[in-house]
């Protein structure tokens, strides 16, 4: 996935569809938004990021998962099979960006990349609802896609590389 | 730069910091290391042919170790949110996760840990009687009741006390992993900067060991056991400082986030209770008391043995709470 920082306006319009889709418990959300001021006075200025699971390349939550309930499937989407999961808090302390949390139900609960809509070819709740359109969703392993293409010609960061993880949520600048 | 809202993530134990462990952990964490120390000692005592000399480290500590254990899985079990499911966790063994492994070498302990007093059964209640614990042959004899309904095999028994040096050795070895492992259950998080060094493992260990010294020098009515032990806690204790010493001077050669981690200790909140209290209270102090005991002076053993005991929980509750404060900084 990536976001352009530029467009977003933190709406949260990304937020509230991704607590619909998903039927997220109330007060509970896998995605949000964080706001920052940039600059020194007076040129200030609002830096919005949509944030989420970065689908990690290198899953800490997956390796300190003591029955396997946290993995990765095939395309690279990190998910938790909720009967396997007890609830004991490991990935969520693996976790440098805080993306999981308790669902009330007990087990842990995160963002998914909405796979039931992806596998039938559409995009993730919050990338479909974005009205600046500022977030992309694609496969990164084929780099004739148009999510790869925008990687190569657009500047990009990622949130906390220096925690080793190799997350896949990319941030245009 | 300033963080100024992070929309619809009013979650209270995931800001302002991670705070999913509490008590429950840390005493786990605790008891483990307890437990651990006693059977180590336990193993390495009858290992030696000691078994005449120190009865009470050999034969009767290990009578404790089981509750021990059964009091910290049920603080484990209560401090999950899926409780229900835990059986999964015996469902797969996942060498990657110390979860997982912890999770085995509990069970592999609490076997030990109830077979080894078992197969010492009879020289167990002589010694409770001639100790004046008459009430504790009660639990002698309830579990050989247990034994005796076959819920566990004569034939075990009988097995565990024919090979019993090399089930000491084996239960010597998995006492040390499960000392270990208290330490690498914290350390596997890179999350937590300041759980995620190495050195937690070893002095996790050492730290549990020199509680189980305690428990058994507090415990034992024999001086000269009561002595030794206190000879090795001081040297544990000395360990110990080593390792916390090293502990920091690796933060503070670290990157940001490591000697962020380390203000926590230096300056930060818990300067006060780690150094004024845990290592003040809970290491030098009963390490001056048990000096001075060996040096003659009389005190009441019960003294330093407390303190170390308590020292070790609030180490614990310290490096769980504080582990938890220390993350990467979410800015862009």
């Amino acid at each position: 996935m990536a976001i352009d920082v530029n467009k977003c306006v933190g709406c949260g319009d990304c937020v509230v569809a991704c607590q619909t889709e998903n039927n997220v418990p109330l007060g509970y959300s896998r995605d949000w938004i964080m706001e920052f001021v940039k600059g020194d006075y007076p040129d200030l200025f609002l830096h919005f990021e949509s944030q989420r699971c970065n689908h990690c390349d290198d899953t800490p939550c997956v390796r300190t998962c003591p029955t396997g309930a946290s993995h990765v499937t095939e395309g690279g989407i990190v998910k938790v099979t909720h009967d396997e999961c007890i609830g004991c808090g490991a990935c969520i302390e693996a976790c440098p960006y805080d993306a999981r949390y308790f669902h009330p139900d007990g087990y842990v609960d995160k963002c998914t990349f909405c796979d039931h809509r992806v596998k039938d070819g559409l995009d993730p709740a919050c990338v479909s609802v974005c009205p600046t359109e500022c977030m992309h969703f694609g496969d990164l392993d084929d780099p004739e896609s148009e999510i790869s293409k925008l990687l190569k010609e657009r500047e990009n960061y990622t949130i906390l590389p220096e925690a080793g993880t190799k997350p896949q949520i990319y941030y245009l600048k | 730069m300033e963080k100024l809202l992070a929309t619809d993530r009013n979650i209270d134990y995931l800001y302002p910091h991670v705070d999913v462990w509490g008590f429950p952990i840390s005493s786990y964490l605790f008891l483990g290391g307890l437990a651990a120390g006693i059977l180590l000692f336990a193993a390495l005592y009858y290992l030696l042919g000691k078994e005449k000399d120190m009865p009470f480290t050999v034969k009767i500590g290990p009578l404790f170790a089981f509750p021990i254990i059964v009091l910290g899985l049920i603080l484990l079990i209560f401090d999950l949110h899926h409780k229900l499911y835990v059986w999964q966790l015996f469902m797969t063994a996942r060498a990657v996760s110390p979860m997982s492994w912890g999770a085995w070498t509990l069970v592999i302990v609490s076997i030990f840990s109830l077979l080894w007093p078992l197969s010492f059964i009879d020289s167990i209640d002589d010694y409770l009687v001639k100790r004046g614990w008459s009430n504790m042959t009660k639990v002698t004899e309830y579990l050989i009741k247990l034994e005796h309904k076959w819920l566990i095999p004569h034939f075990i028994i009988i097995m565990f006390r024919k090979y019993r040096k090399f089930f000491a050795f084996l239960m010597l070895l998995f006492s040390i992993v499960l000392g270990i492992y208290t330490g690498i259950l914290l350390s596997a998080f890179n999350a937590h900067p300041l759980w995620n060094n190495p050195i937690l493992g070893p002095l996790f260990l050492t730290s549990g060991v020199s509680t189980g010294s305690a428990f058994v020098m507090w415990l034992s009515e024999n001086k000269k056991e009561r002595l030794l032990m206190s000879a090795i806690d001081m040297s544990l204790i000395a360990i110990e400082l080593f390792f916390i010493v090293h502990m920091f001077m690796g933060m503070e050669a670290g990157a940001e986030v490591y000697k962020q981690a380390a203000d926590l200790f230096l300056g930060g909140e818990f300067t006060a209770v780690f150094w004024g209290v845990f290592v003040g209270m809970g290491l030098i102090l009963p390490f001056i008391l048990e000096a001075m005991e060996l040096k003659g002076f009389h005190i009441p053993i019960v003294i330093p043995a407390i303190l170390i005991l308590a020292g070790g929980l609030l180490f614990r509750i310290i490096m769980v709470q504080a582990g938890q404060m220390s993350e990467y900084p979410m800015f862009p």
